[in-house]
């Protein structure tokens, strides 16, 4: 089988989708709070939490949506306290992002082995995953069913979320204030919003779409938590953002680039090309995307000072 | 003073870095009236007008509205009161229409949620017609010219119900024909009943458009009084407790040799727009050219690419006369080529390092001994410039940033106008310093020039142009509308109608006037 | 206008130790949630590291690849870059001193030199790419060093399987390395190595480096203000590069000394996590290279005395990233007691009788 007979099947258009639903989340998460001036750094971390909060919610409840609350309370109300770090208590910005994914990280383990004693993963605690949903009509037909449906009904919330937020920032009175708090902060105070409101609500739709990616991570993508397991992708996000420009279609389907570097590493792991090359695909693709896009935007840049950034 | 309608009392106002803005600062005024708020720079005029504002809080003191006391602790709490404030610097979204920057914050909605485009730019128009100003609301912010930008500004208040119009400094922007047409706009609206606060330092037209003045010094209120009541030069005194009218002894140039010259520089900014068109101009040794011209006309792009700052899209410059290819920061020194940047803050000084560091960080390599740095003279010297320029510090290891802005300026000076300098690029050299300060810099320029350097002075004080400078170009749309290789009988009026581009001399008569 | 200089000091370490207290505070409720000893394990924590002798030595060995990486993240963050790949450096430099230990023959020093010489030369092409990206075309160097450190980990693990591994152990590790590579040991008994001085002149050099050359000056000053350093007539994109390229020497070469002087098999199936630490070492040393070992001391106290916890009264060694995380967070938090500062600025200033 050559190369290609591995990337024009069905099965791999599949694992695209599924690879890059959390990917997609946190991606929409990271553009808005950069549309409103805000860097988010802490998109890691935000979804590193709520994948263990997910896990938490579901096992002690016995209540799969219960995971997927808790995993969303505990996105909003992490992205707030990144929030509150950096514009109430004013540590600088990447500073608090970087602090706080590293205590997420150690964090998560501590809390994982106090309640399992284990330092690996949550297995023993049996938390479940959210349903696969059968799309009627669309699953009879050949191909296009094979790929769009059977998918976890977290992927479907991914799609839909994209388009509300490409309306929300577009449409409504609040994406013109998020465009307002990124462009031009003080012309939103000398009207008499509050910058903080804006930027604080910014942050917490941002931690709801982290949120719902990390329990996606411990609820669909498999059914436990373990160290570490966002493993980048709040990174691969914030290049997302920078390649789509902030802008919600652009940044996505950046992500979907990325997705499709991940999905084409597990269909590789059954050739024989060594693994550990494979592993590094996505991260290799998401350096390359970056500075190839870097590129491209630093030839267009004429016209300006070497002063004026 | 019964009647006051907003009234500010033993106001104290320290900023986190401990200097004290305001103290003792007491404000008060009437319904109706176009009130001057008039000091020196630093005297802490804006401060009072943040306070006001609600953008900064005072330490201790009251503020009352109608007779009420009110805590002013957002600009949202004052917007709510009724107070308007116009920045200097203005609030605008750059990428958004005027129509929508007025709807910010009250946006119209459709549906519940969505936004009403139509009402947003039918309400934004016919805001405009109702005051009578003339304006697209369409045009997008980064489009729009200083003055459009100001008027929408102007109706951003008013749409949120502004009673109390607090301008700062809104006159410095503008032409003086523009500046014509805001009193009239303001004039109409005191008739209206609104109440405007007008911040200034320029004497003139706050005699002319203002009932009555409070002045500040050094933090504190000194007086308020009726306009008709008072002179310019009593107003002068109490501003500066001295007084001072702008007037420089110089010795005629001695030009010399052409030093600096450009040929077809032209040069486009970010979005396209060509910001300087095919520009010739010669600079000679010995002589102090000014160049005139409205903010926004090209006069930064012309300094930075004169100092390798930024690349012309064609066109050359040659200094003394030899053509050289890709301009540089480090070549231009090398050529003893010296600039003062107009943003001092942000590409001057380094606020955070040493006054030491500042000084002498092109000169480091003076004081090397292999790689290593010679410490003691560099202090040594840096001493000795610190004493020179009178700069007000303790030690040479203050950091630049704890400085006032005019000791800041002399520290920028000390570094660029050194004996060697041979052409030197003063973009703004003495804008929102003290007078002390200003003086210094300006006595220095002209030391420099009697002693063969060549000038280039980008000012918008028209005042300090025509005093210091030996001829004037003025610059307008990327192009120099006018030549004058004398400035004796030169009015500022005059070189407003050239700024505006009311008047022109020919491209030929120009570049023969001031390159032949 | 200017406030006593003594106000502000103290004033500067109140909040230091206050901050302190607060996270310690936090830890405790979190630990009295995990244990039902909370008092025994807090006292594990503080007075492990120094029940033996062979305990507390323990500290400076963990105090020698923290020292490096916070001297390499702080050359580095004096450019203004935020480059992480202080962590992929380090990893590298170690795997790559350990495949030099194995296959080049010749006198103990020779190889040893070599090594560490290696192991920092493969730091300095790691810490460049990130460097030479956002110089050149402004790619963001935070998130290309996050990648890169994730494919450097990936690159190494590949060449460690091919090169180095050694198949007899059942566990992953390389060949083992010769004694006479091995640094020498300073204190019979303990695991304390030669690492130590190393690590002492390295913080010399660095110090040196940043506050007594035309270099570290105009790195200062580029870091300080990008856009006046340009101005200034400075290289910046050089000074910029190669402050990369020697925060990256460092930490490469922090990695190889690790490697000799406390294995002697190569055995790291991830990244070490010291990258980012070098971080937090920089904000409790204030960026300031001579005080990086002291902060580093700490750091390696509080780990030793949290590994000690969990062997005692098994409570999970990890909390200590959120004690540190605190620590950090007051520390760099501008806004925590700053009314009270302001009040004090406010007294100072009026009373002074100075105004602006």
């Amino acid at each position: 089988m050559n190369f290609w007979e591995y990337v024009f099947t069905p099965s791999f258009a599949y694992s695209v989708i599924r690879v890059s639903t959390p990917l997609v989340l946190a991606t929409l998460g990271v553009v808005i709070t950069s549309k409103a001036g805000i860097t988010n750094i802490g998109m890691e971390g935000v979804m590193l939490t709520s994948a263990l909060a997910a896990v938490f919610g579901s096992a002690f409840s016995g209540n799969i949506w219960v995971g997927l609350l808790a995993a969303i309370l505990c996105g909003i109300a992490a992205s707030l306290l990144l929030g509150y770090l950096s514009m109430q208590l004013k540590v600088d910005g990447a500073l608090a992002c970087i602090v706080f994914n590293n205590m997420a990280i150690g964090g998560t383990v501590f809390a994982m082995y106090t309640v399992t004693q284990d330092k690996g993963n949550t297995i023993s605690l049996h938390s479940g995953s959210l349903p696969q949903i059968q799309i009627p009509i669309l699953k009879e037909i050949p191909v296009l069913g094979e790929i769009f449906s059977n998918h976890n009904v977290l992927s479907y919330a991914a799609l839909l979320l994209t388009v509300v937020i490409c309306v929300l920032l577009s449409k409504t009175a609040l994406g013109l204030r998020i465009q307002a708090a990124g462009e031009a902060p003080q012309a939103l105070s000398s009207v008499g919003v509050d910058l903080k409101t804006v930027r604080y609500t910014a942050l917490g739709i941002s931690g709801l779409l982290g949120g719902i990616g990390g329990a996606f991570m411990s609820m669909g993508y498999v059914s436990w938590f373990s160290r570490d397991m966002v493993a980048g992708r709040g990174f691969i996000a914030l290049a997302a953002d920078a390649m789509g420009n902030s802008n919600p279609v652009g940044a996505v389907l950046s992500a979907m680039l990325f997705a499709m570097a991940e999905a084409l590493s597990f269909t590789l792991q059954t050739t024989s090309i060594p693994p550990e090359l494979v592993q590094m695909l996505p991260y290799l693709v998401t350096i390359i995307g970056l500075i190839t896009y870097s590129i491209k935007k630093s030839r267009s840049r004429s016209g300006k000072s070497i002063v004026s950034n | 003073m019964n009647d006051a309608l907003l009234k500010a009392e033993n106001i104290l106002k320290v900023y986190p870095n401990g200097i004290v803005a305001n103290r003792g600062v007491n404000f008060e005024v009437q319904k109706g009236e176009i009130h001057a708020l008039i000091g020196e720079n630093g005297a802490g005029k804006s401060t009072l007008m943040k306070i006001l504002f609600g953008i900064e809080t005072p330490e201790e003191g009251t503020i009352t509205l109608n007779g009420q006391e009110v805590s002013i602790d957002s600009p949202k709490k004052a917007i709510s009161l009724g107070i308007g404030m116009v920045h200097q610097h203005f609030m605008l979204v750059d990428s958004l229409s005027i129509a929508e920057n007025i709807a910010l914050g009250h946006e119209p909605l459709q549906r519940g949620m969505f936004l009403d485009r139509d009402k947003i730019v039918k309400q934004a128009g016919e805001l405009a017609e109702r005051y009578h100003f003339e304006i697209d609301v369409n045009r997008v912010v980064r489009d729009a010219s200083v003055g459009v930008k100001q008027k929408a500004e102007i109706l951003k208040a008013l749409a949120r119900g502004a009673q109390i119009l607090i301008l700062d400094e809104p006159t410095a922007v503008l032409t003086p024909q523009e500046t014509r047409e805001l009193f009239v706009e303001l004039t109409t609206l005191r008739q209206e009943g609104y109440t405007i606060i007008f911040i200034s330092h320029k004497l003139k037209e706050v005699m002319e458009i203002c009932d009555r003045i409070t002045i500040m010094r050094h933090g504190r209120t000194v007086d308020t009084c009726l306009v008709k009541d008072t002179s310019p030069e009593e107003i002068s005194r109490k501003m500066v407790g001295r007084d001072v009218v702008l007037h420089i002894e110089k010795q005629p140039a001695k030009r010399g040799d052409v030093c600096l010259e450009t040929r077809s520089v032209t040069c486009e900014n970010v979005f396209g727009k060509r910001v300087l068109d095919a520009l010739n101009m010669r600079l000679r040794s010995g002589e102090v050219l000014g160049v005139a011209g409205v903010e926004g006309n090209g006069q930064s792009e012309l300094a930075e690419i004169l100092f390798g700052l930024r690349q012309p899209s064609s066109g050359e410059v040659l200094i003394k006369g030899s053509r050289i290819g890709r301009l540089n920061p480090s070549g231009c020194r090398r050529c003893k080529v010296a600039y003062i940047p107009e943003d001092r803050m942000r590409i001057g000084v380094a606020a955070r390092e040493s006054i030491l560091s500042n000084m002498l960080i092109d000169k480091v390599d003076r004081y090397l001994r292999g790689p290593f740095l010679k410490e003691k003279e560099m202090n040594r010297d840096a001493e000795k410039l610190l004493a020179e320029f009178t700069v007000l510090a303790r030690t040479v290891d203050t950091p630049a940033g704890m400085l006032s802005g005019g000791n800041i300026q002399k520290v920028v000076a000390a570094r660029e106008m050194t004996e060697e300098a041979q052409i030197i690029i003063a973009e703004q050299p003495t804008r929102g310093i003290d007078p002390g300060a200003s003086e210094i810099i300006r006595r220095k320029l002209l030391e420099l020039r009697d002693k063969g350097a060549a000038v280039l002075l980008i000012s918008a004080d028209l005042n300090e142009i025509l005093e210091m400078s030996d001829g004037v170009i003025v610059l307008h749309e990327g192009k120099i509308n006018g030549y004058f290789p004398d400035t004796t009988a030169l009015t500022e009026e005059e070189l407003g109608y050239y700024m505006l581009g009311v008047k022109k001399q020919s491209r030929e008569s120009v570049e023969a006037a001031l390159c032949g | 206008m200017r406030i006593n200089k003594n106000t502000r000091l103290w004033f500067r370490a109140v909040r230091f130790l206050l901050a302190i207290v607060i996270a310690l505070g936090v830890s405790f409720v979190i630990i009295a949630f995990s244990t039902d000893a909370p008092v025994r394990a807090v006292v594990n924590l503080f007075t492990g590291p120094v029940t033996s002798v062979r305990r507390f030595s323990t500290v400076f060995e963990t105090m020698i690849p923290l020292t490096f990486s916070g001297l390499a993240v702080c050359i580095m963050f004096k450019a203004n870059q935020f480059n992480l790949a202080a962590e992929g450096a380090l990893y590298a430099g170690a795997l790559t001193a350990a495949i030099v230990g194995i296959y080049v023959q010749g006198p103990g020093w020779a190889v040893k030199a070599a090594a560490i010489l290696a192991g920092g030369m493969i730091g300095c092409l790691i810490g460049a790419i990130p460097g030479i990206a956002k110089v050149r075309w402004g790619a963001s160097e935070l998130v290309l060093s996050l990648m890169l450190n994730t494919v450097v980990l990936n690159l190494g693990t590949f060449l460690f399987n091919r090169v180095a591994r050694d198949p007899a152990p059942s566990y992953a590790a390389s060949y083992e390395l010769p004694r006479e590579v091995s640094l020498v040991n300073l204190i019979p008994g303990t695991r304390m190595h030669s690492g130590l001085i190393i690590a002492a002149c390295f913080v010399a050099g660095s110090a040196v480096l940043i506050y007594k050359t035309k270099w570290g000056f105009q790195l200062n000053m580029t870091g300080s203000n990008l856009n006046f350093a340009k101005y200034a007539g400075i290289h910046t994109a050089l000074i910029i590069i190669s402050a990369q390229l020697v925060g990256g020497f460092i930490a490469g070469a922090g990695g190889a000394t690790e490697m000799l002087g406390l294995y002697r098999r190569f055995q790291w199936t991830s990244l070490p996590g010291y990258g980012f630490d070098g971080v937090i070492l920089n904000i409790l040393a204030g960026s300031n290279p001579l005080l990086i070992p002291i902060a580093a001391f700490f750091l390696a106290f509080v780990r030793i005395g949290a590994d000690y916890m969990y062997r005692q009264s098994d409570v999970a060694a990890e909390i200590v990233s959120i004690i540190e995380g605190i620590i950090i967070l007051l520390v760099m938090a501008s806004a925590f007691l700053a009314k009270w500062e302001h009040r004090l600025t406010t007294k100072a200033s009026v009373t002074g009788g100075e105004s602006a």
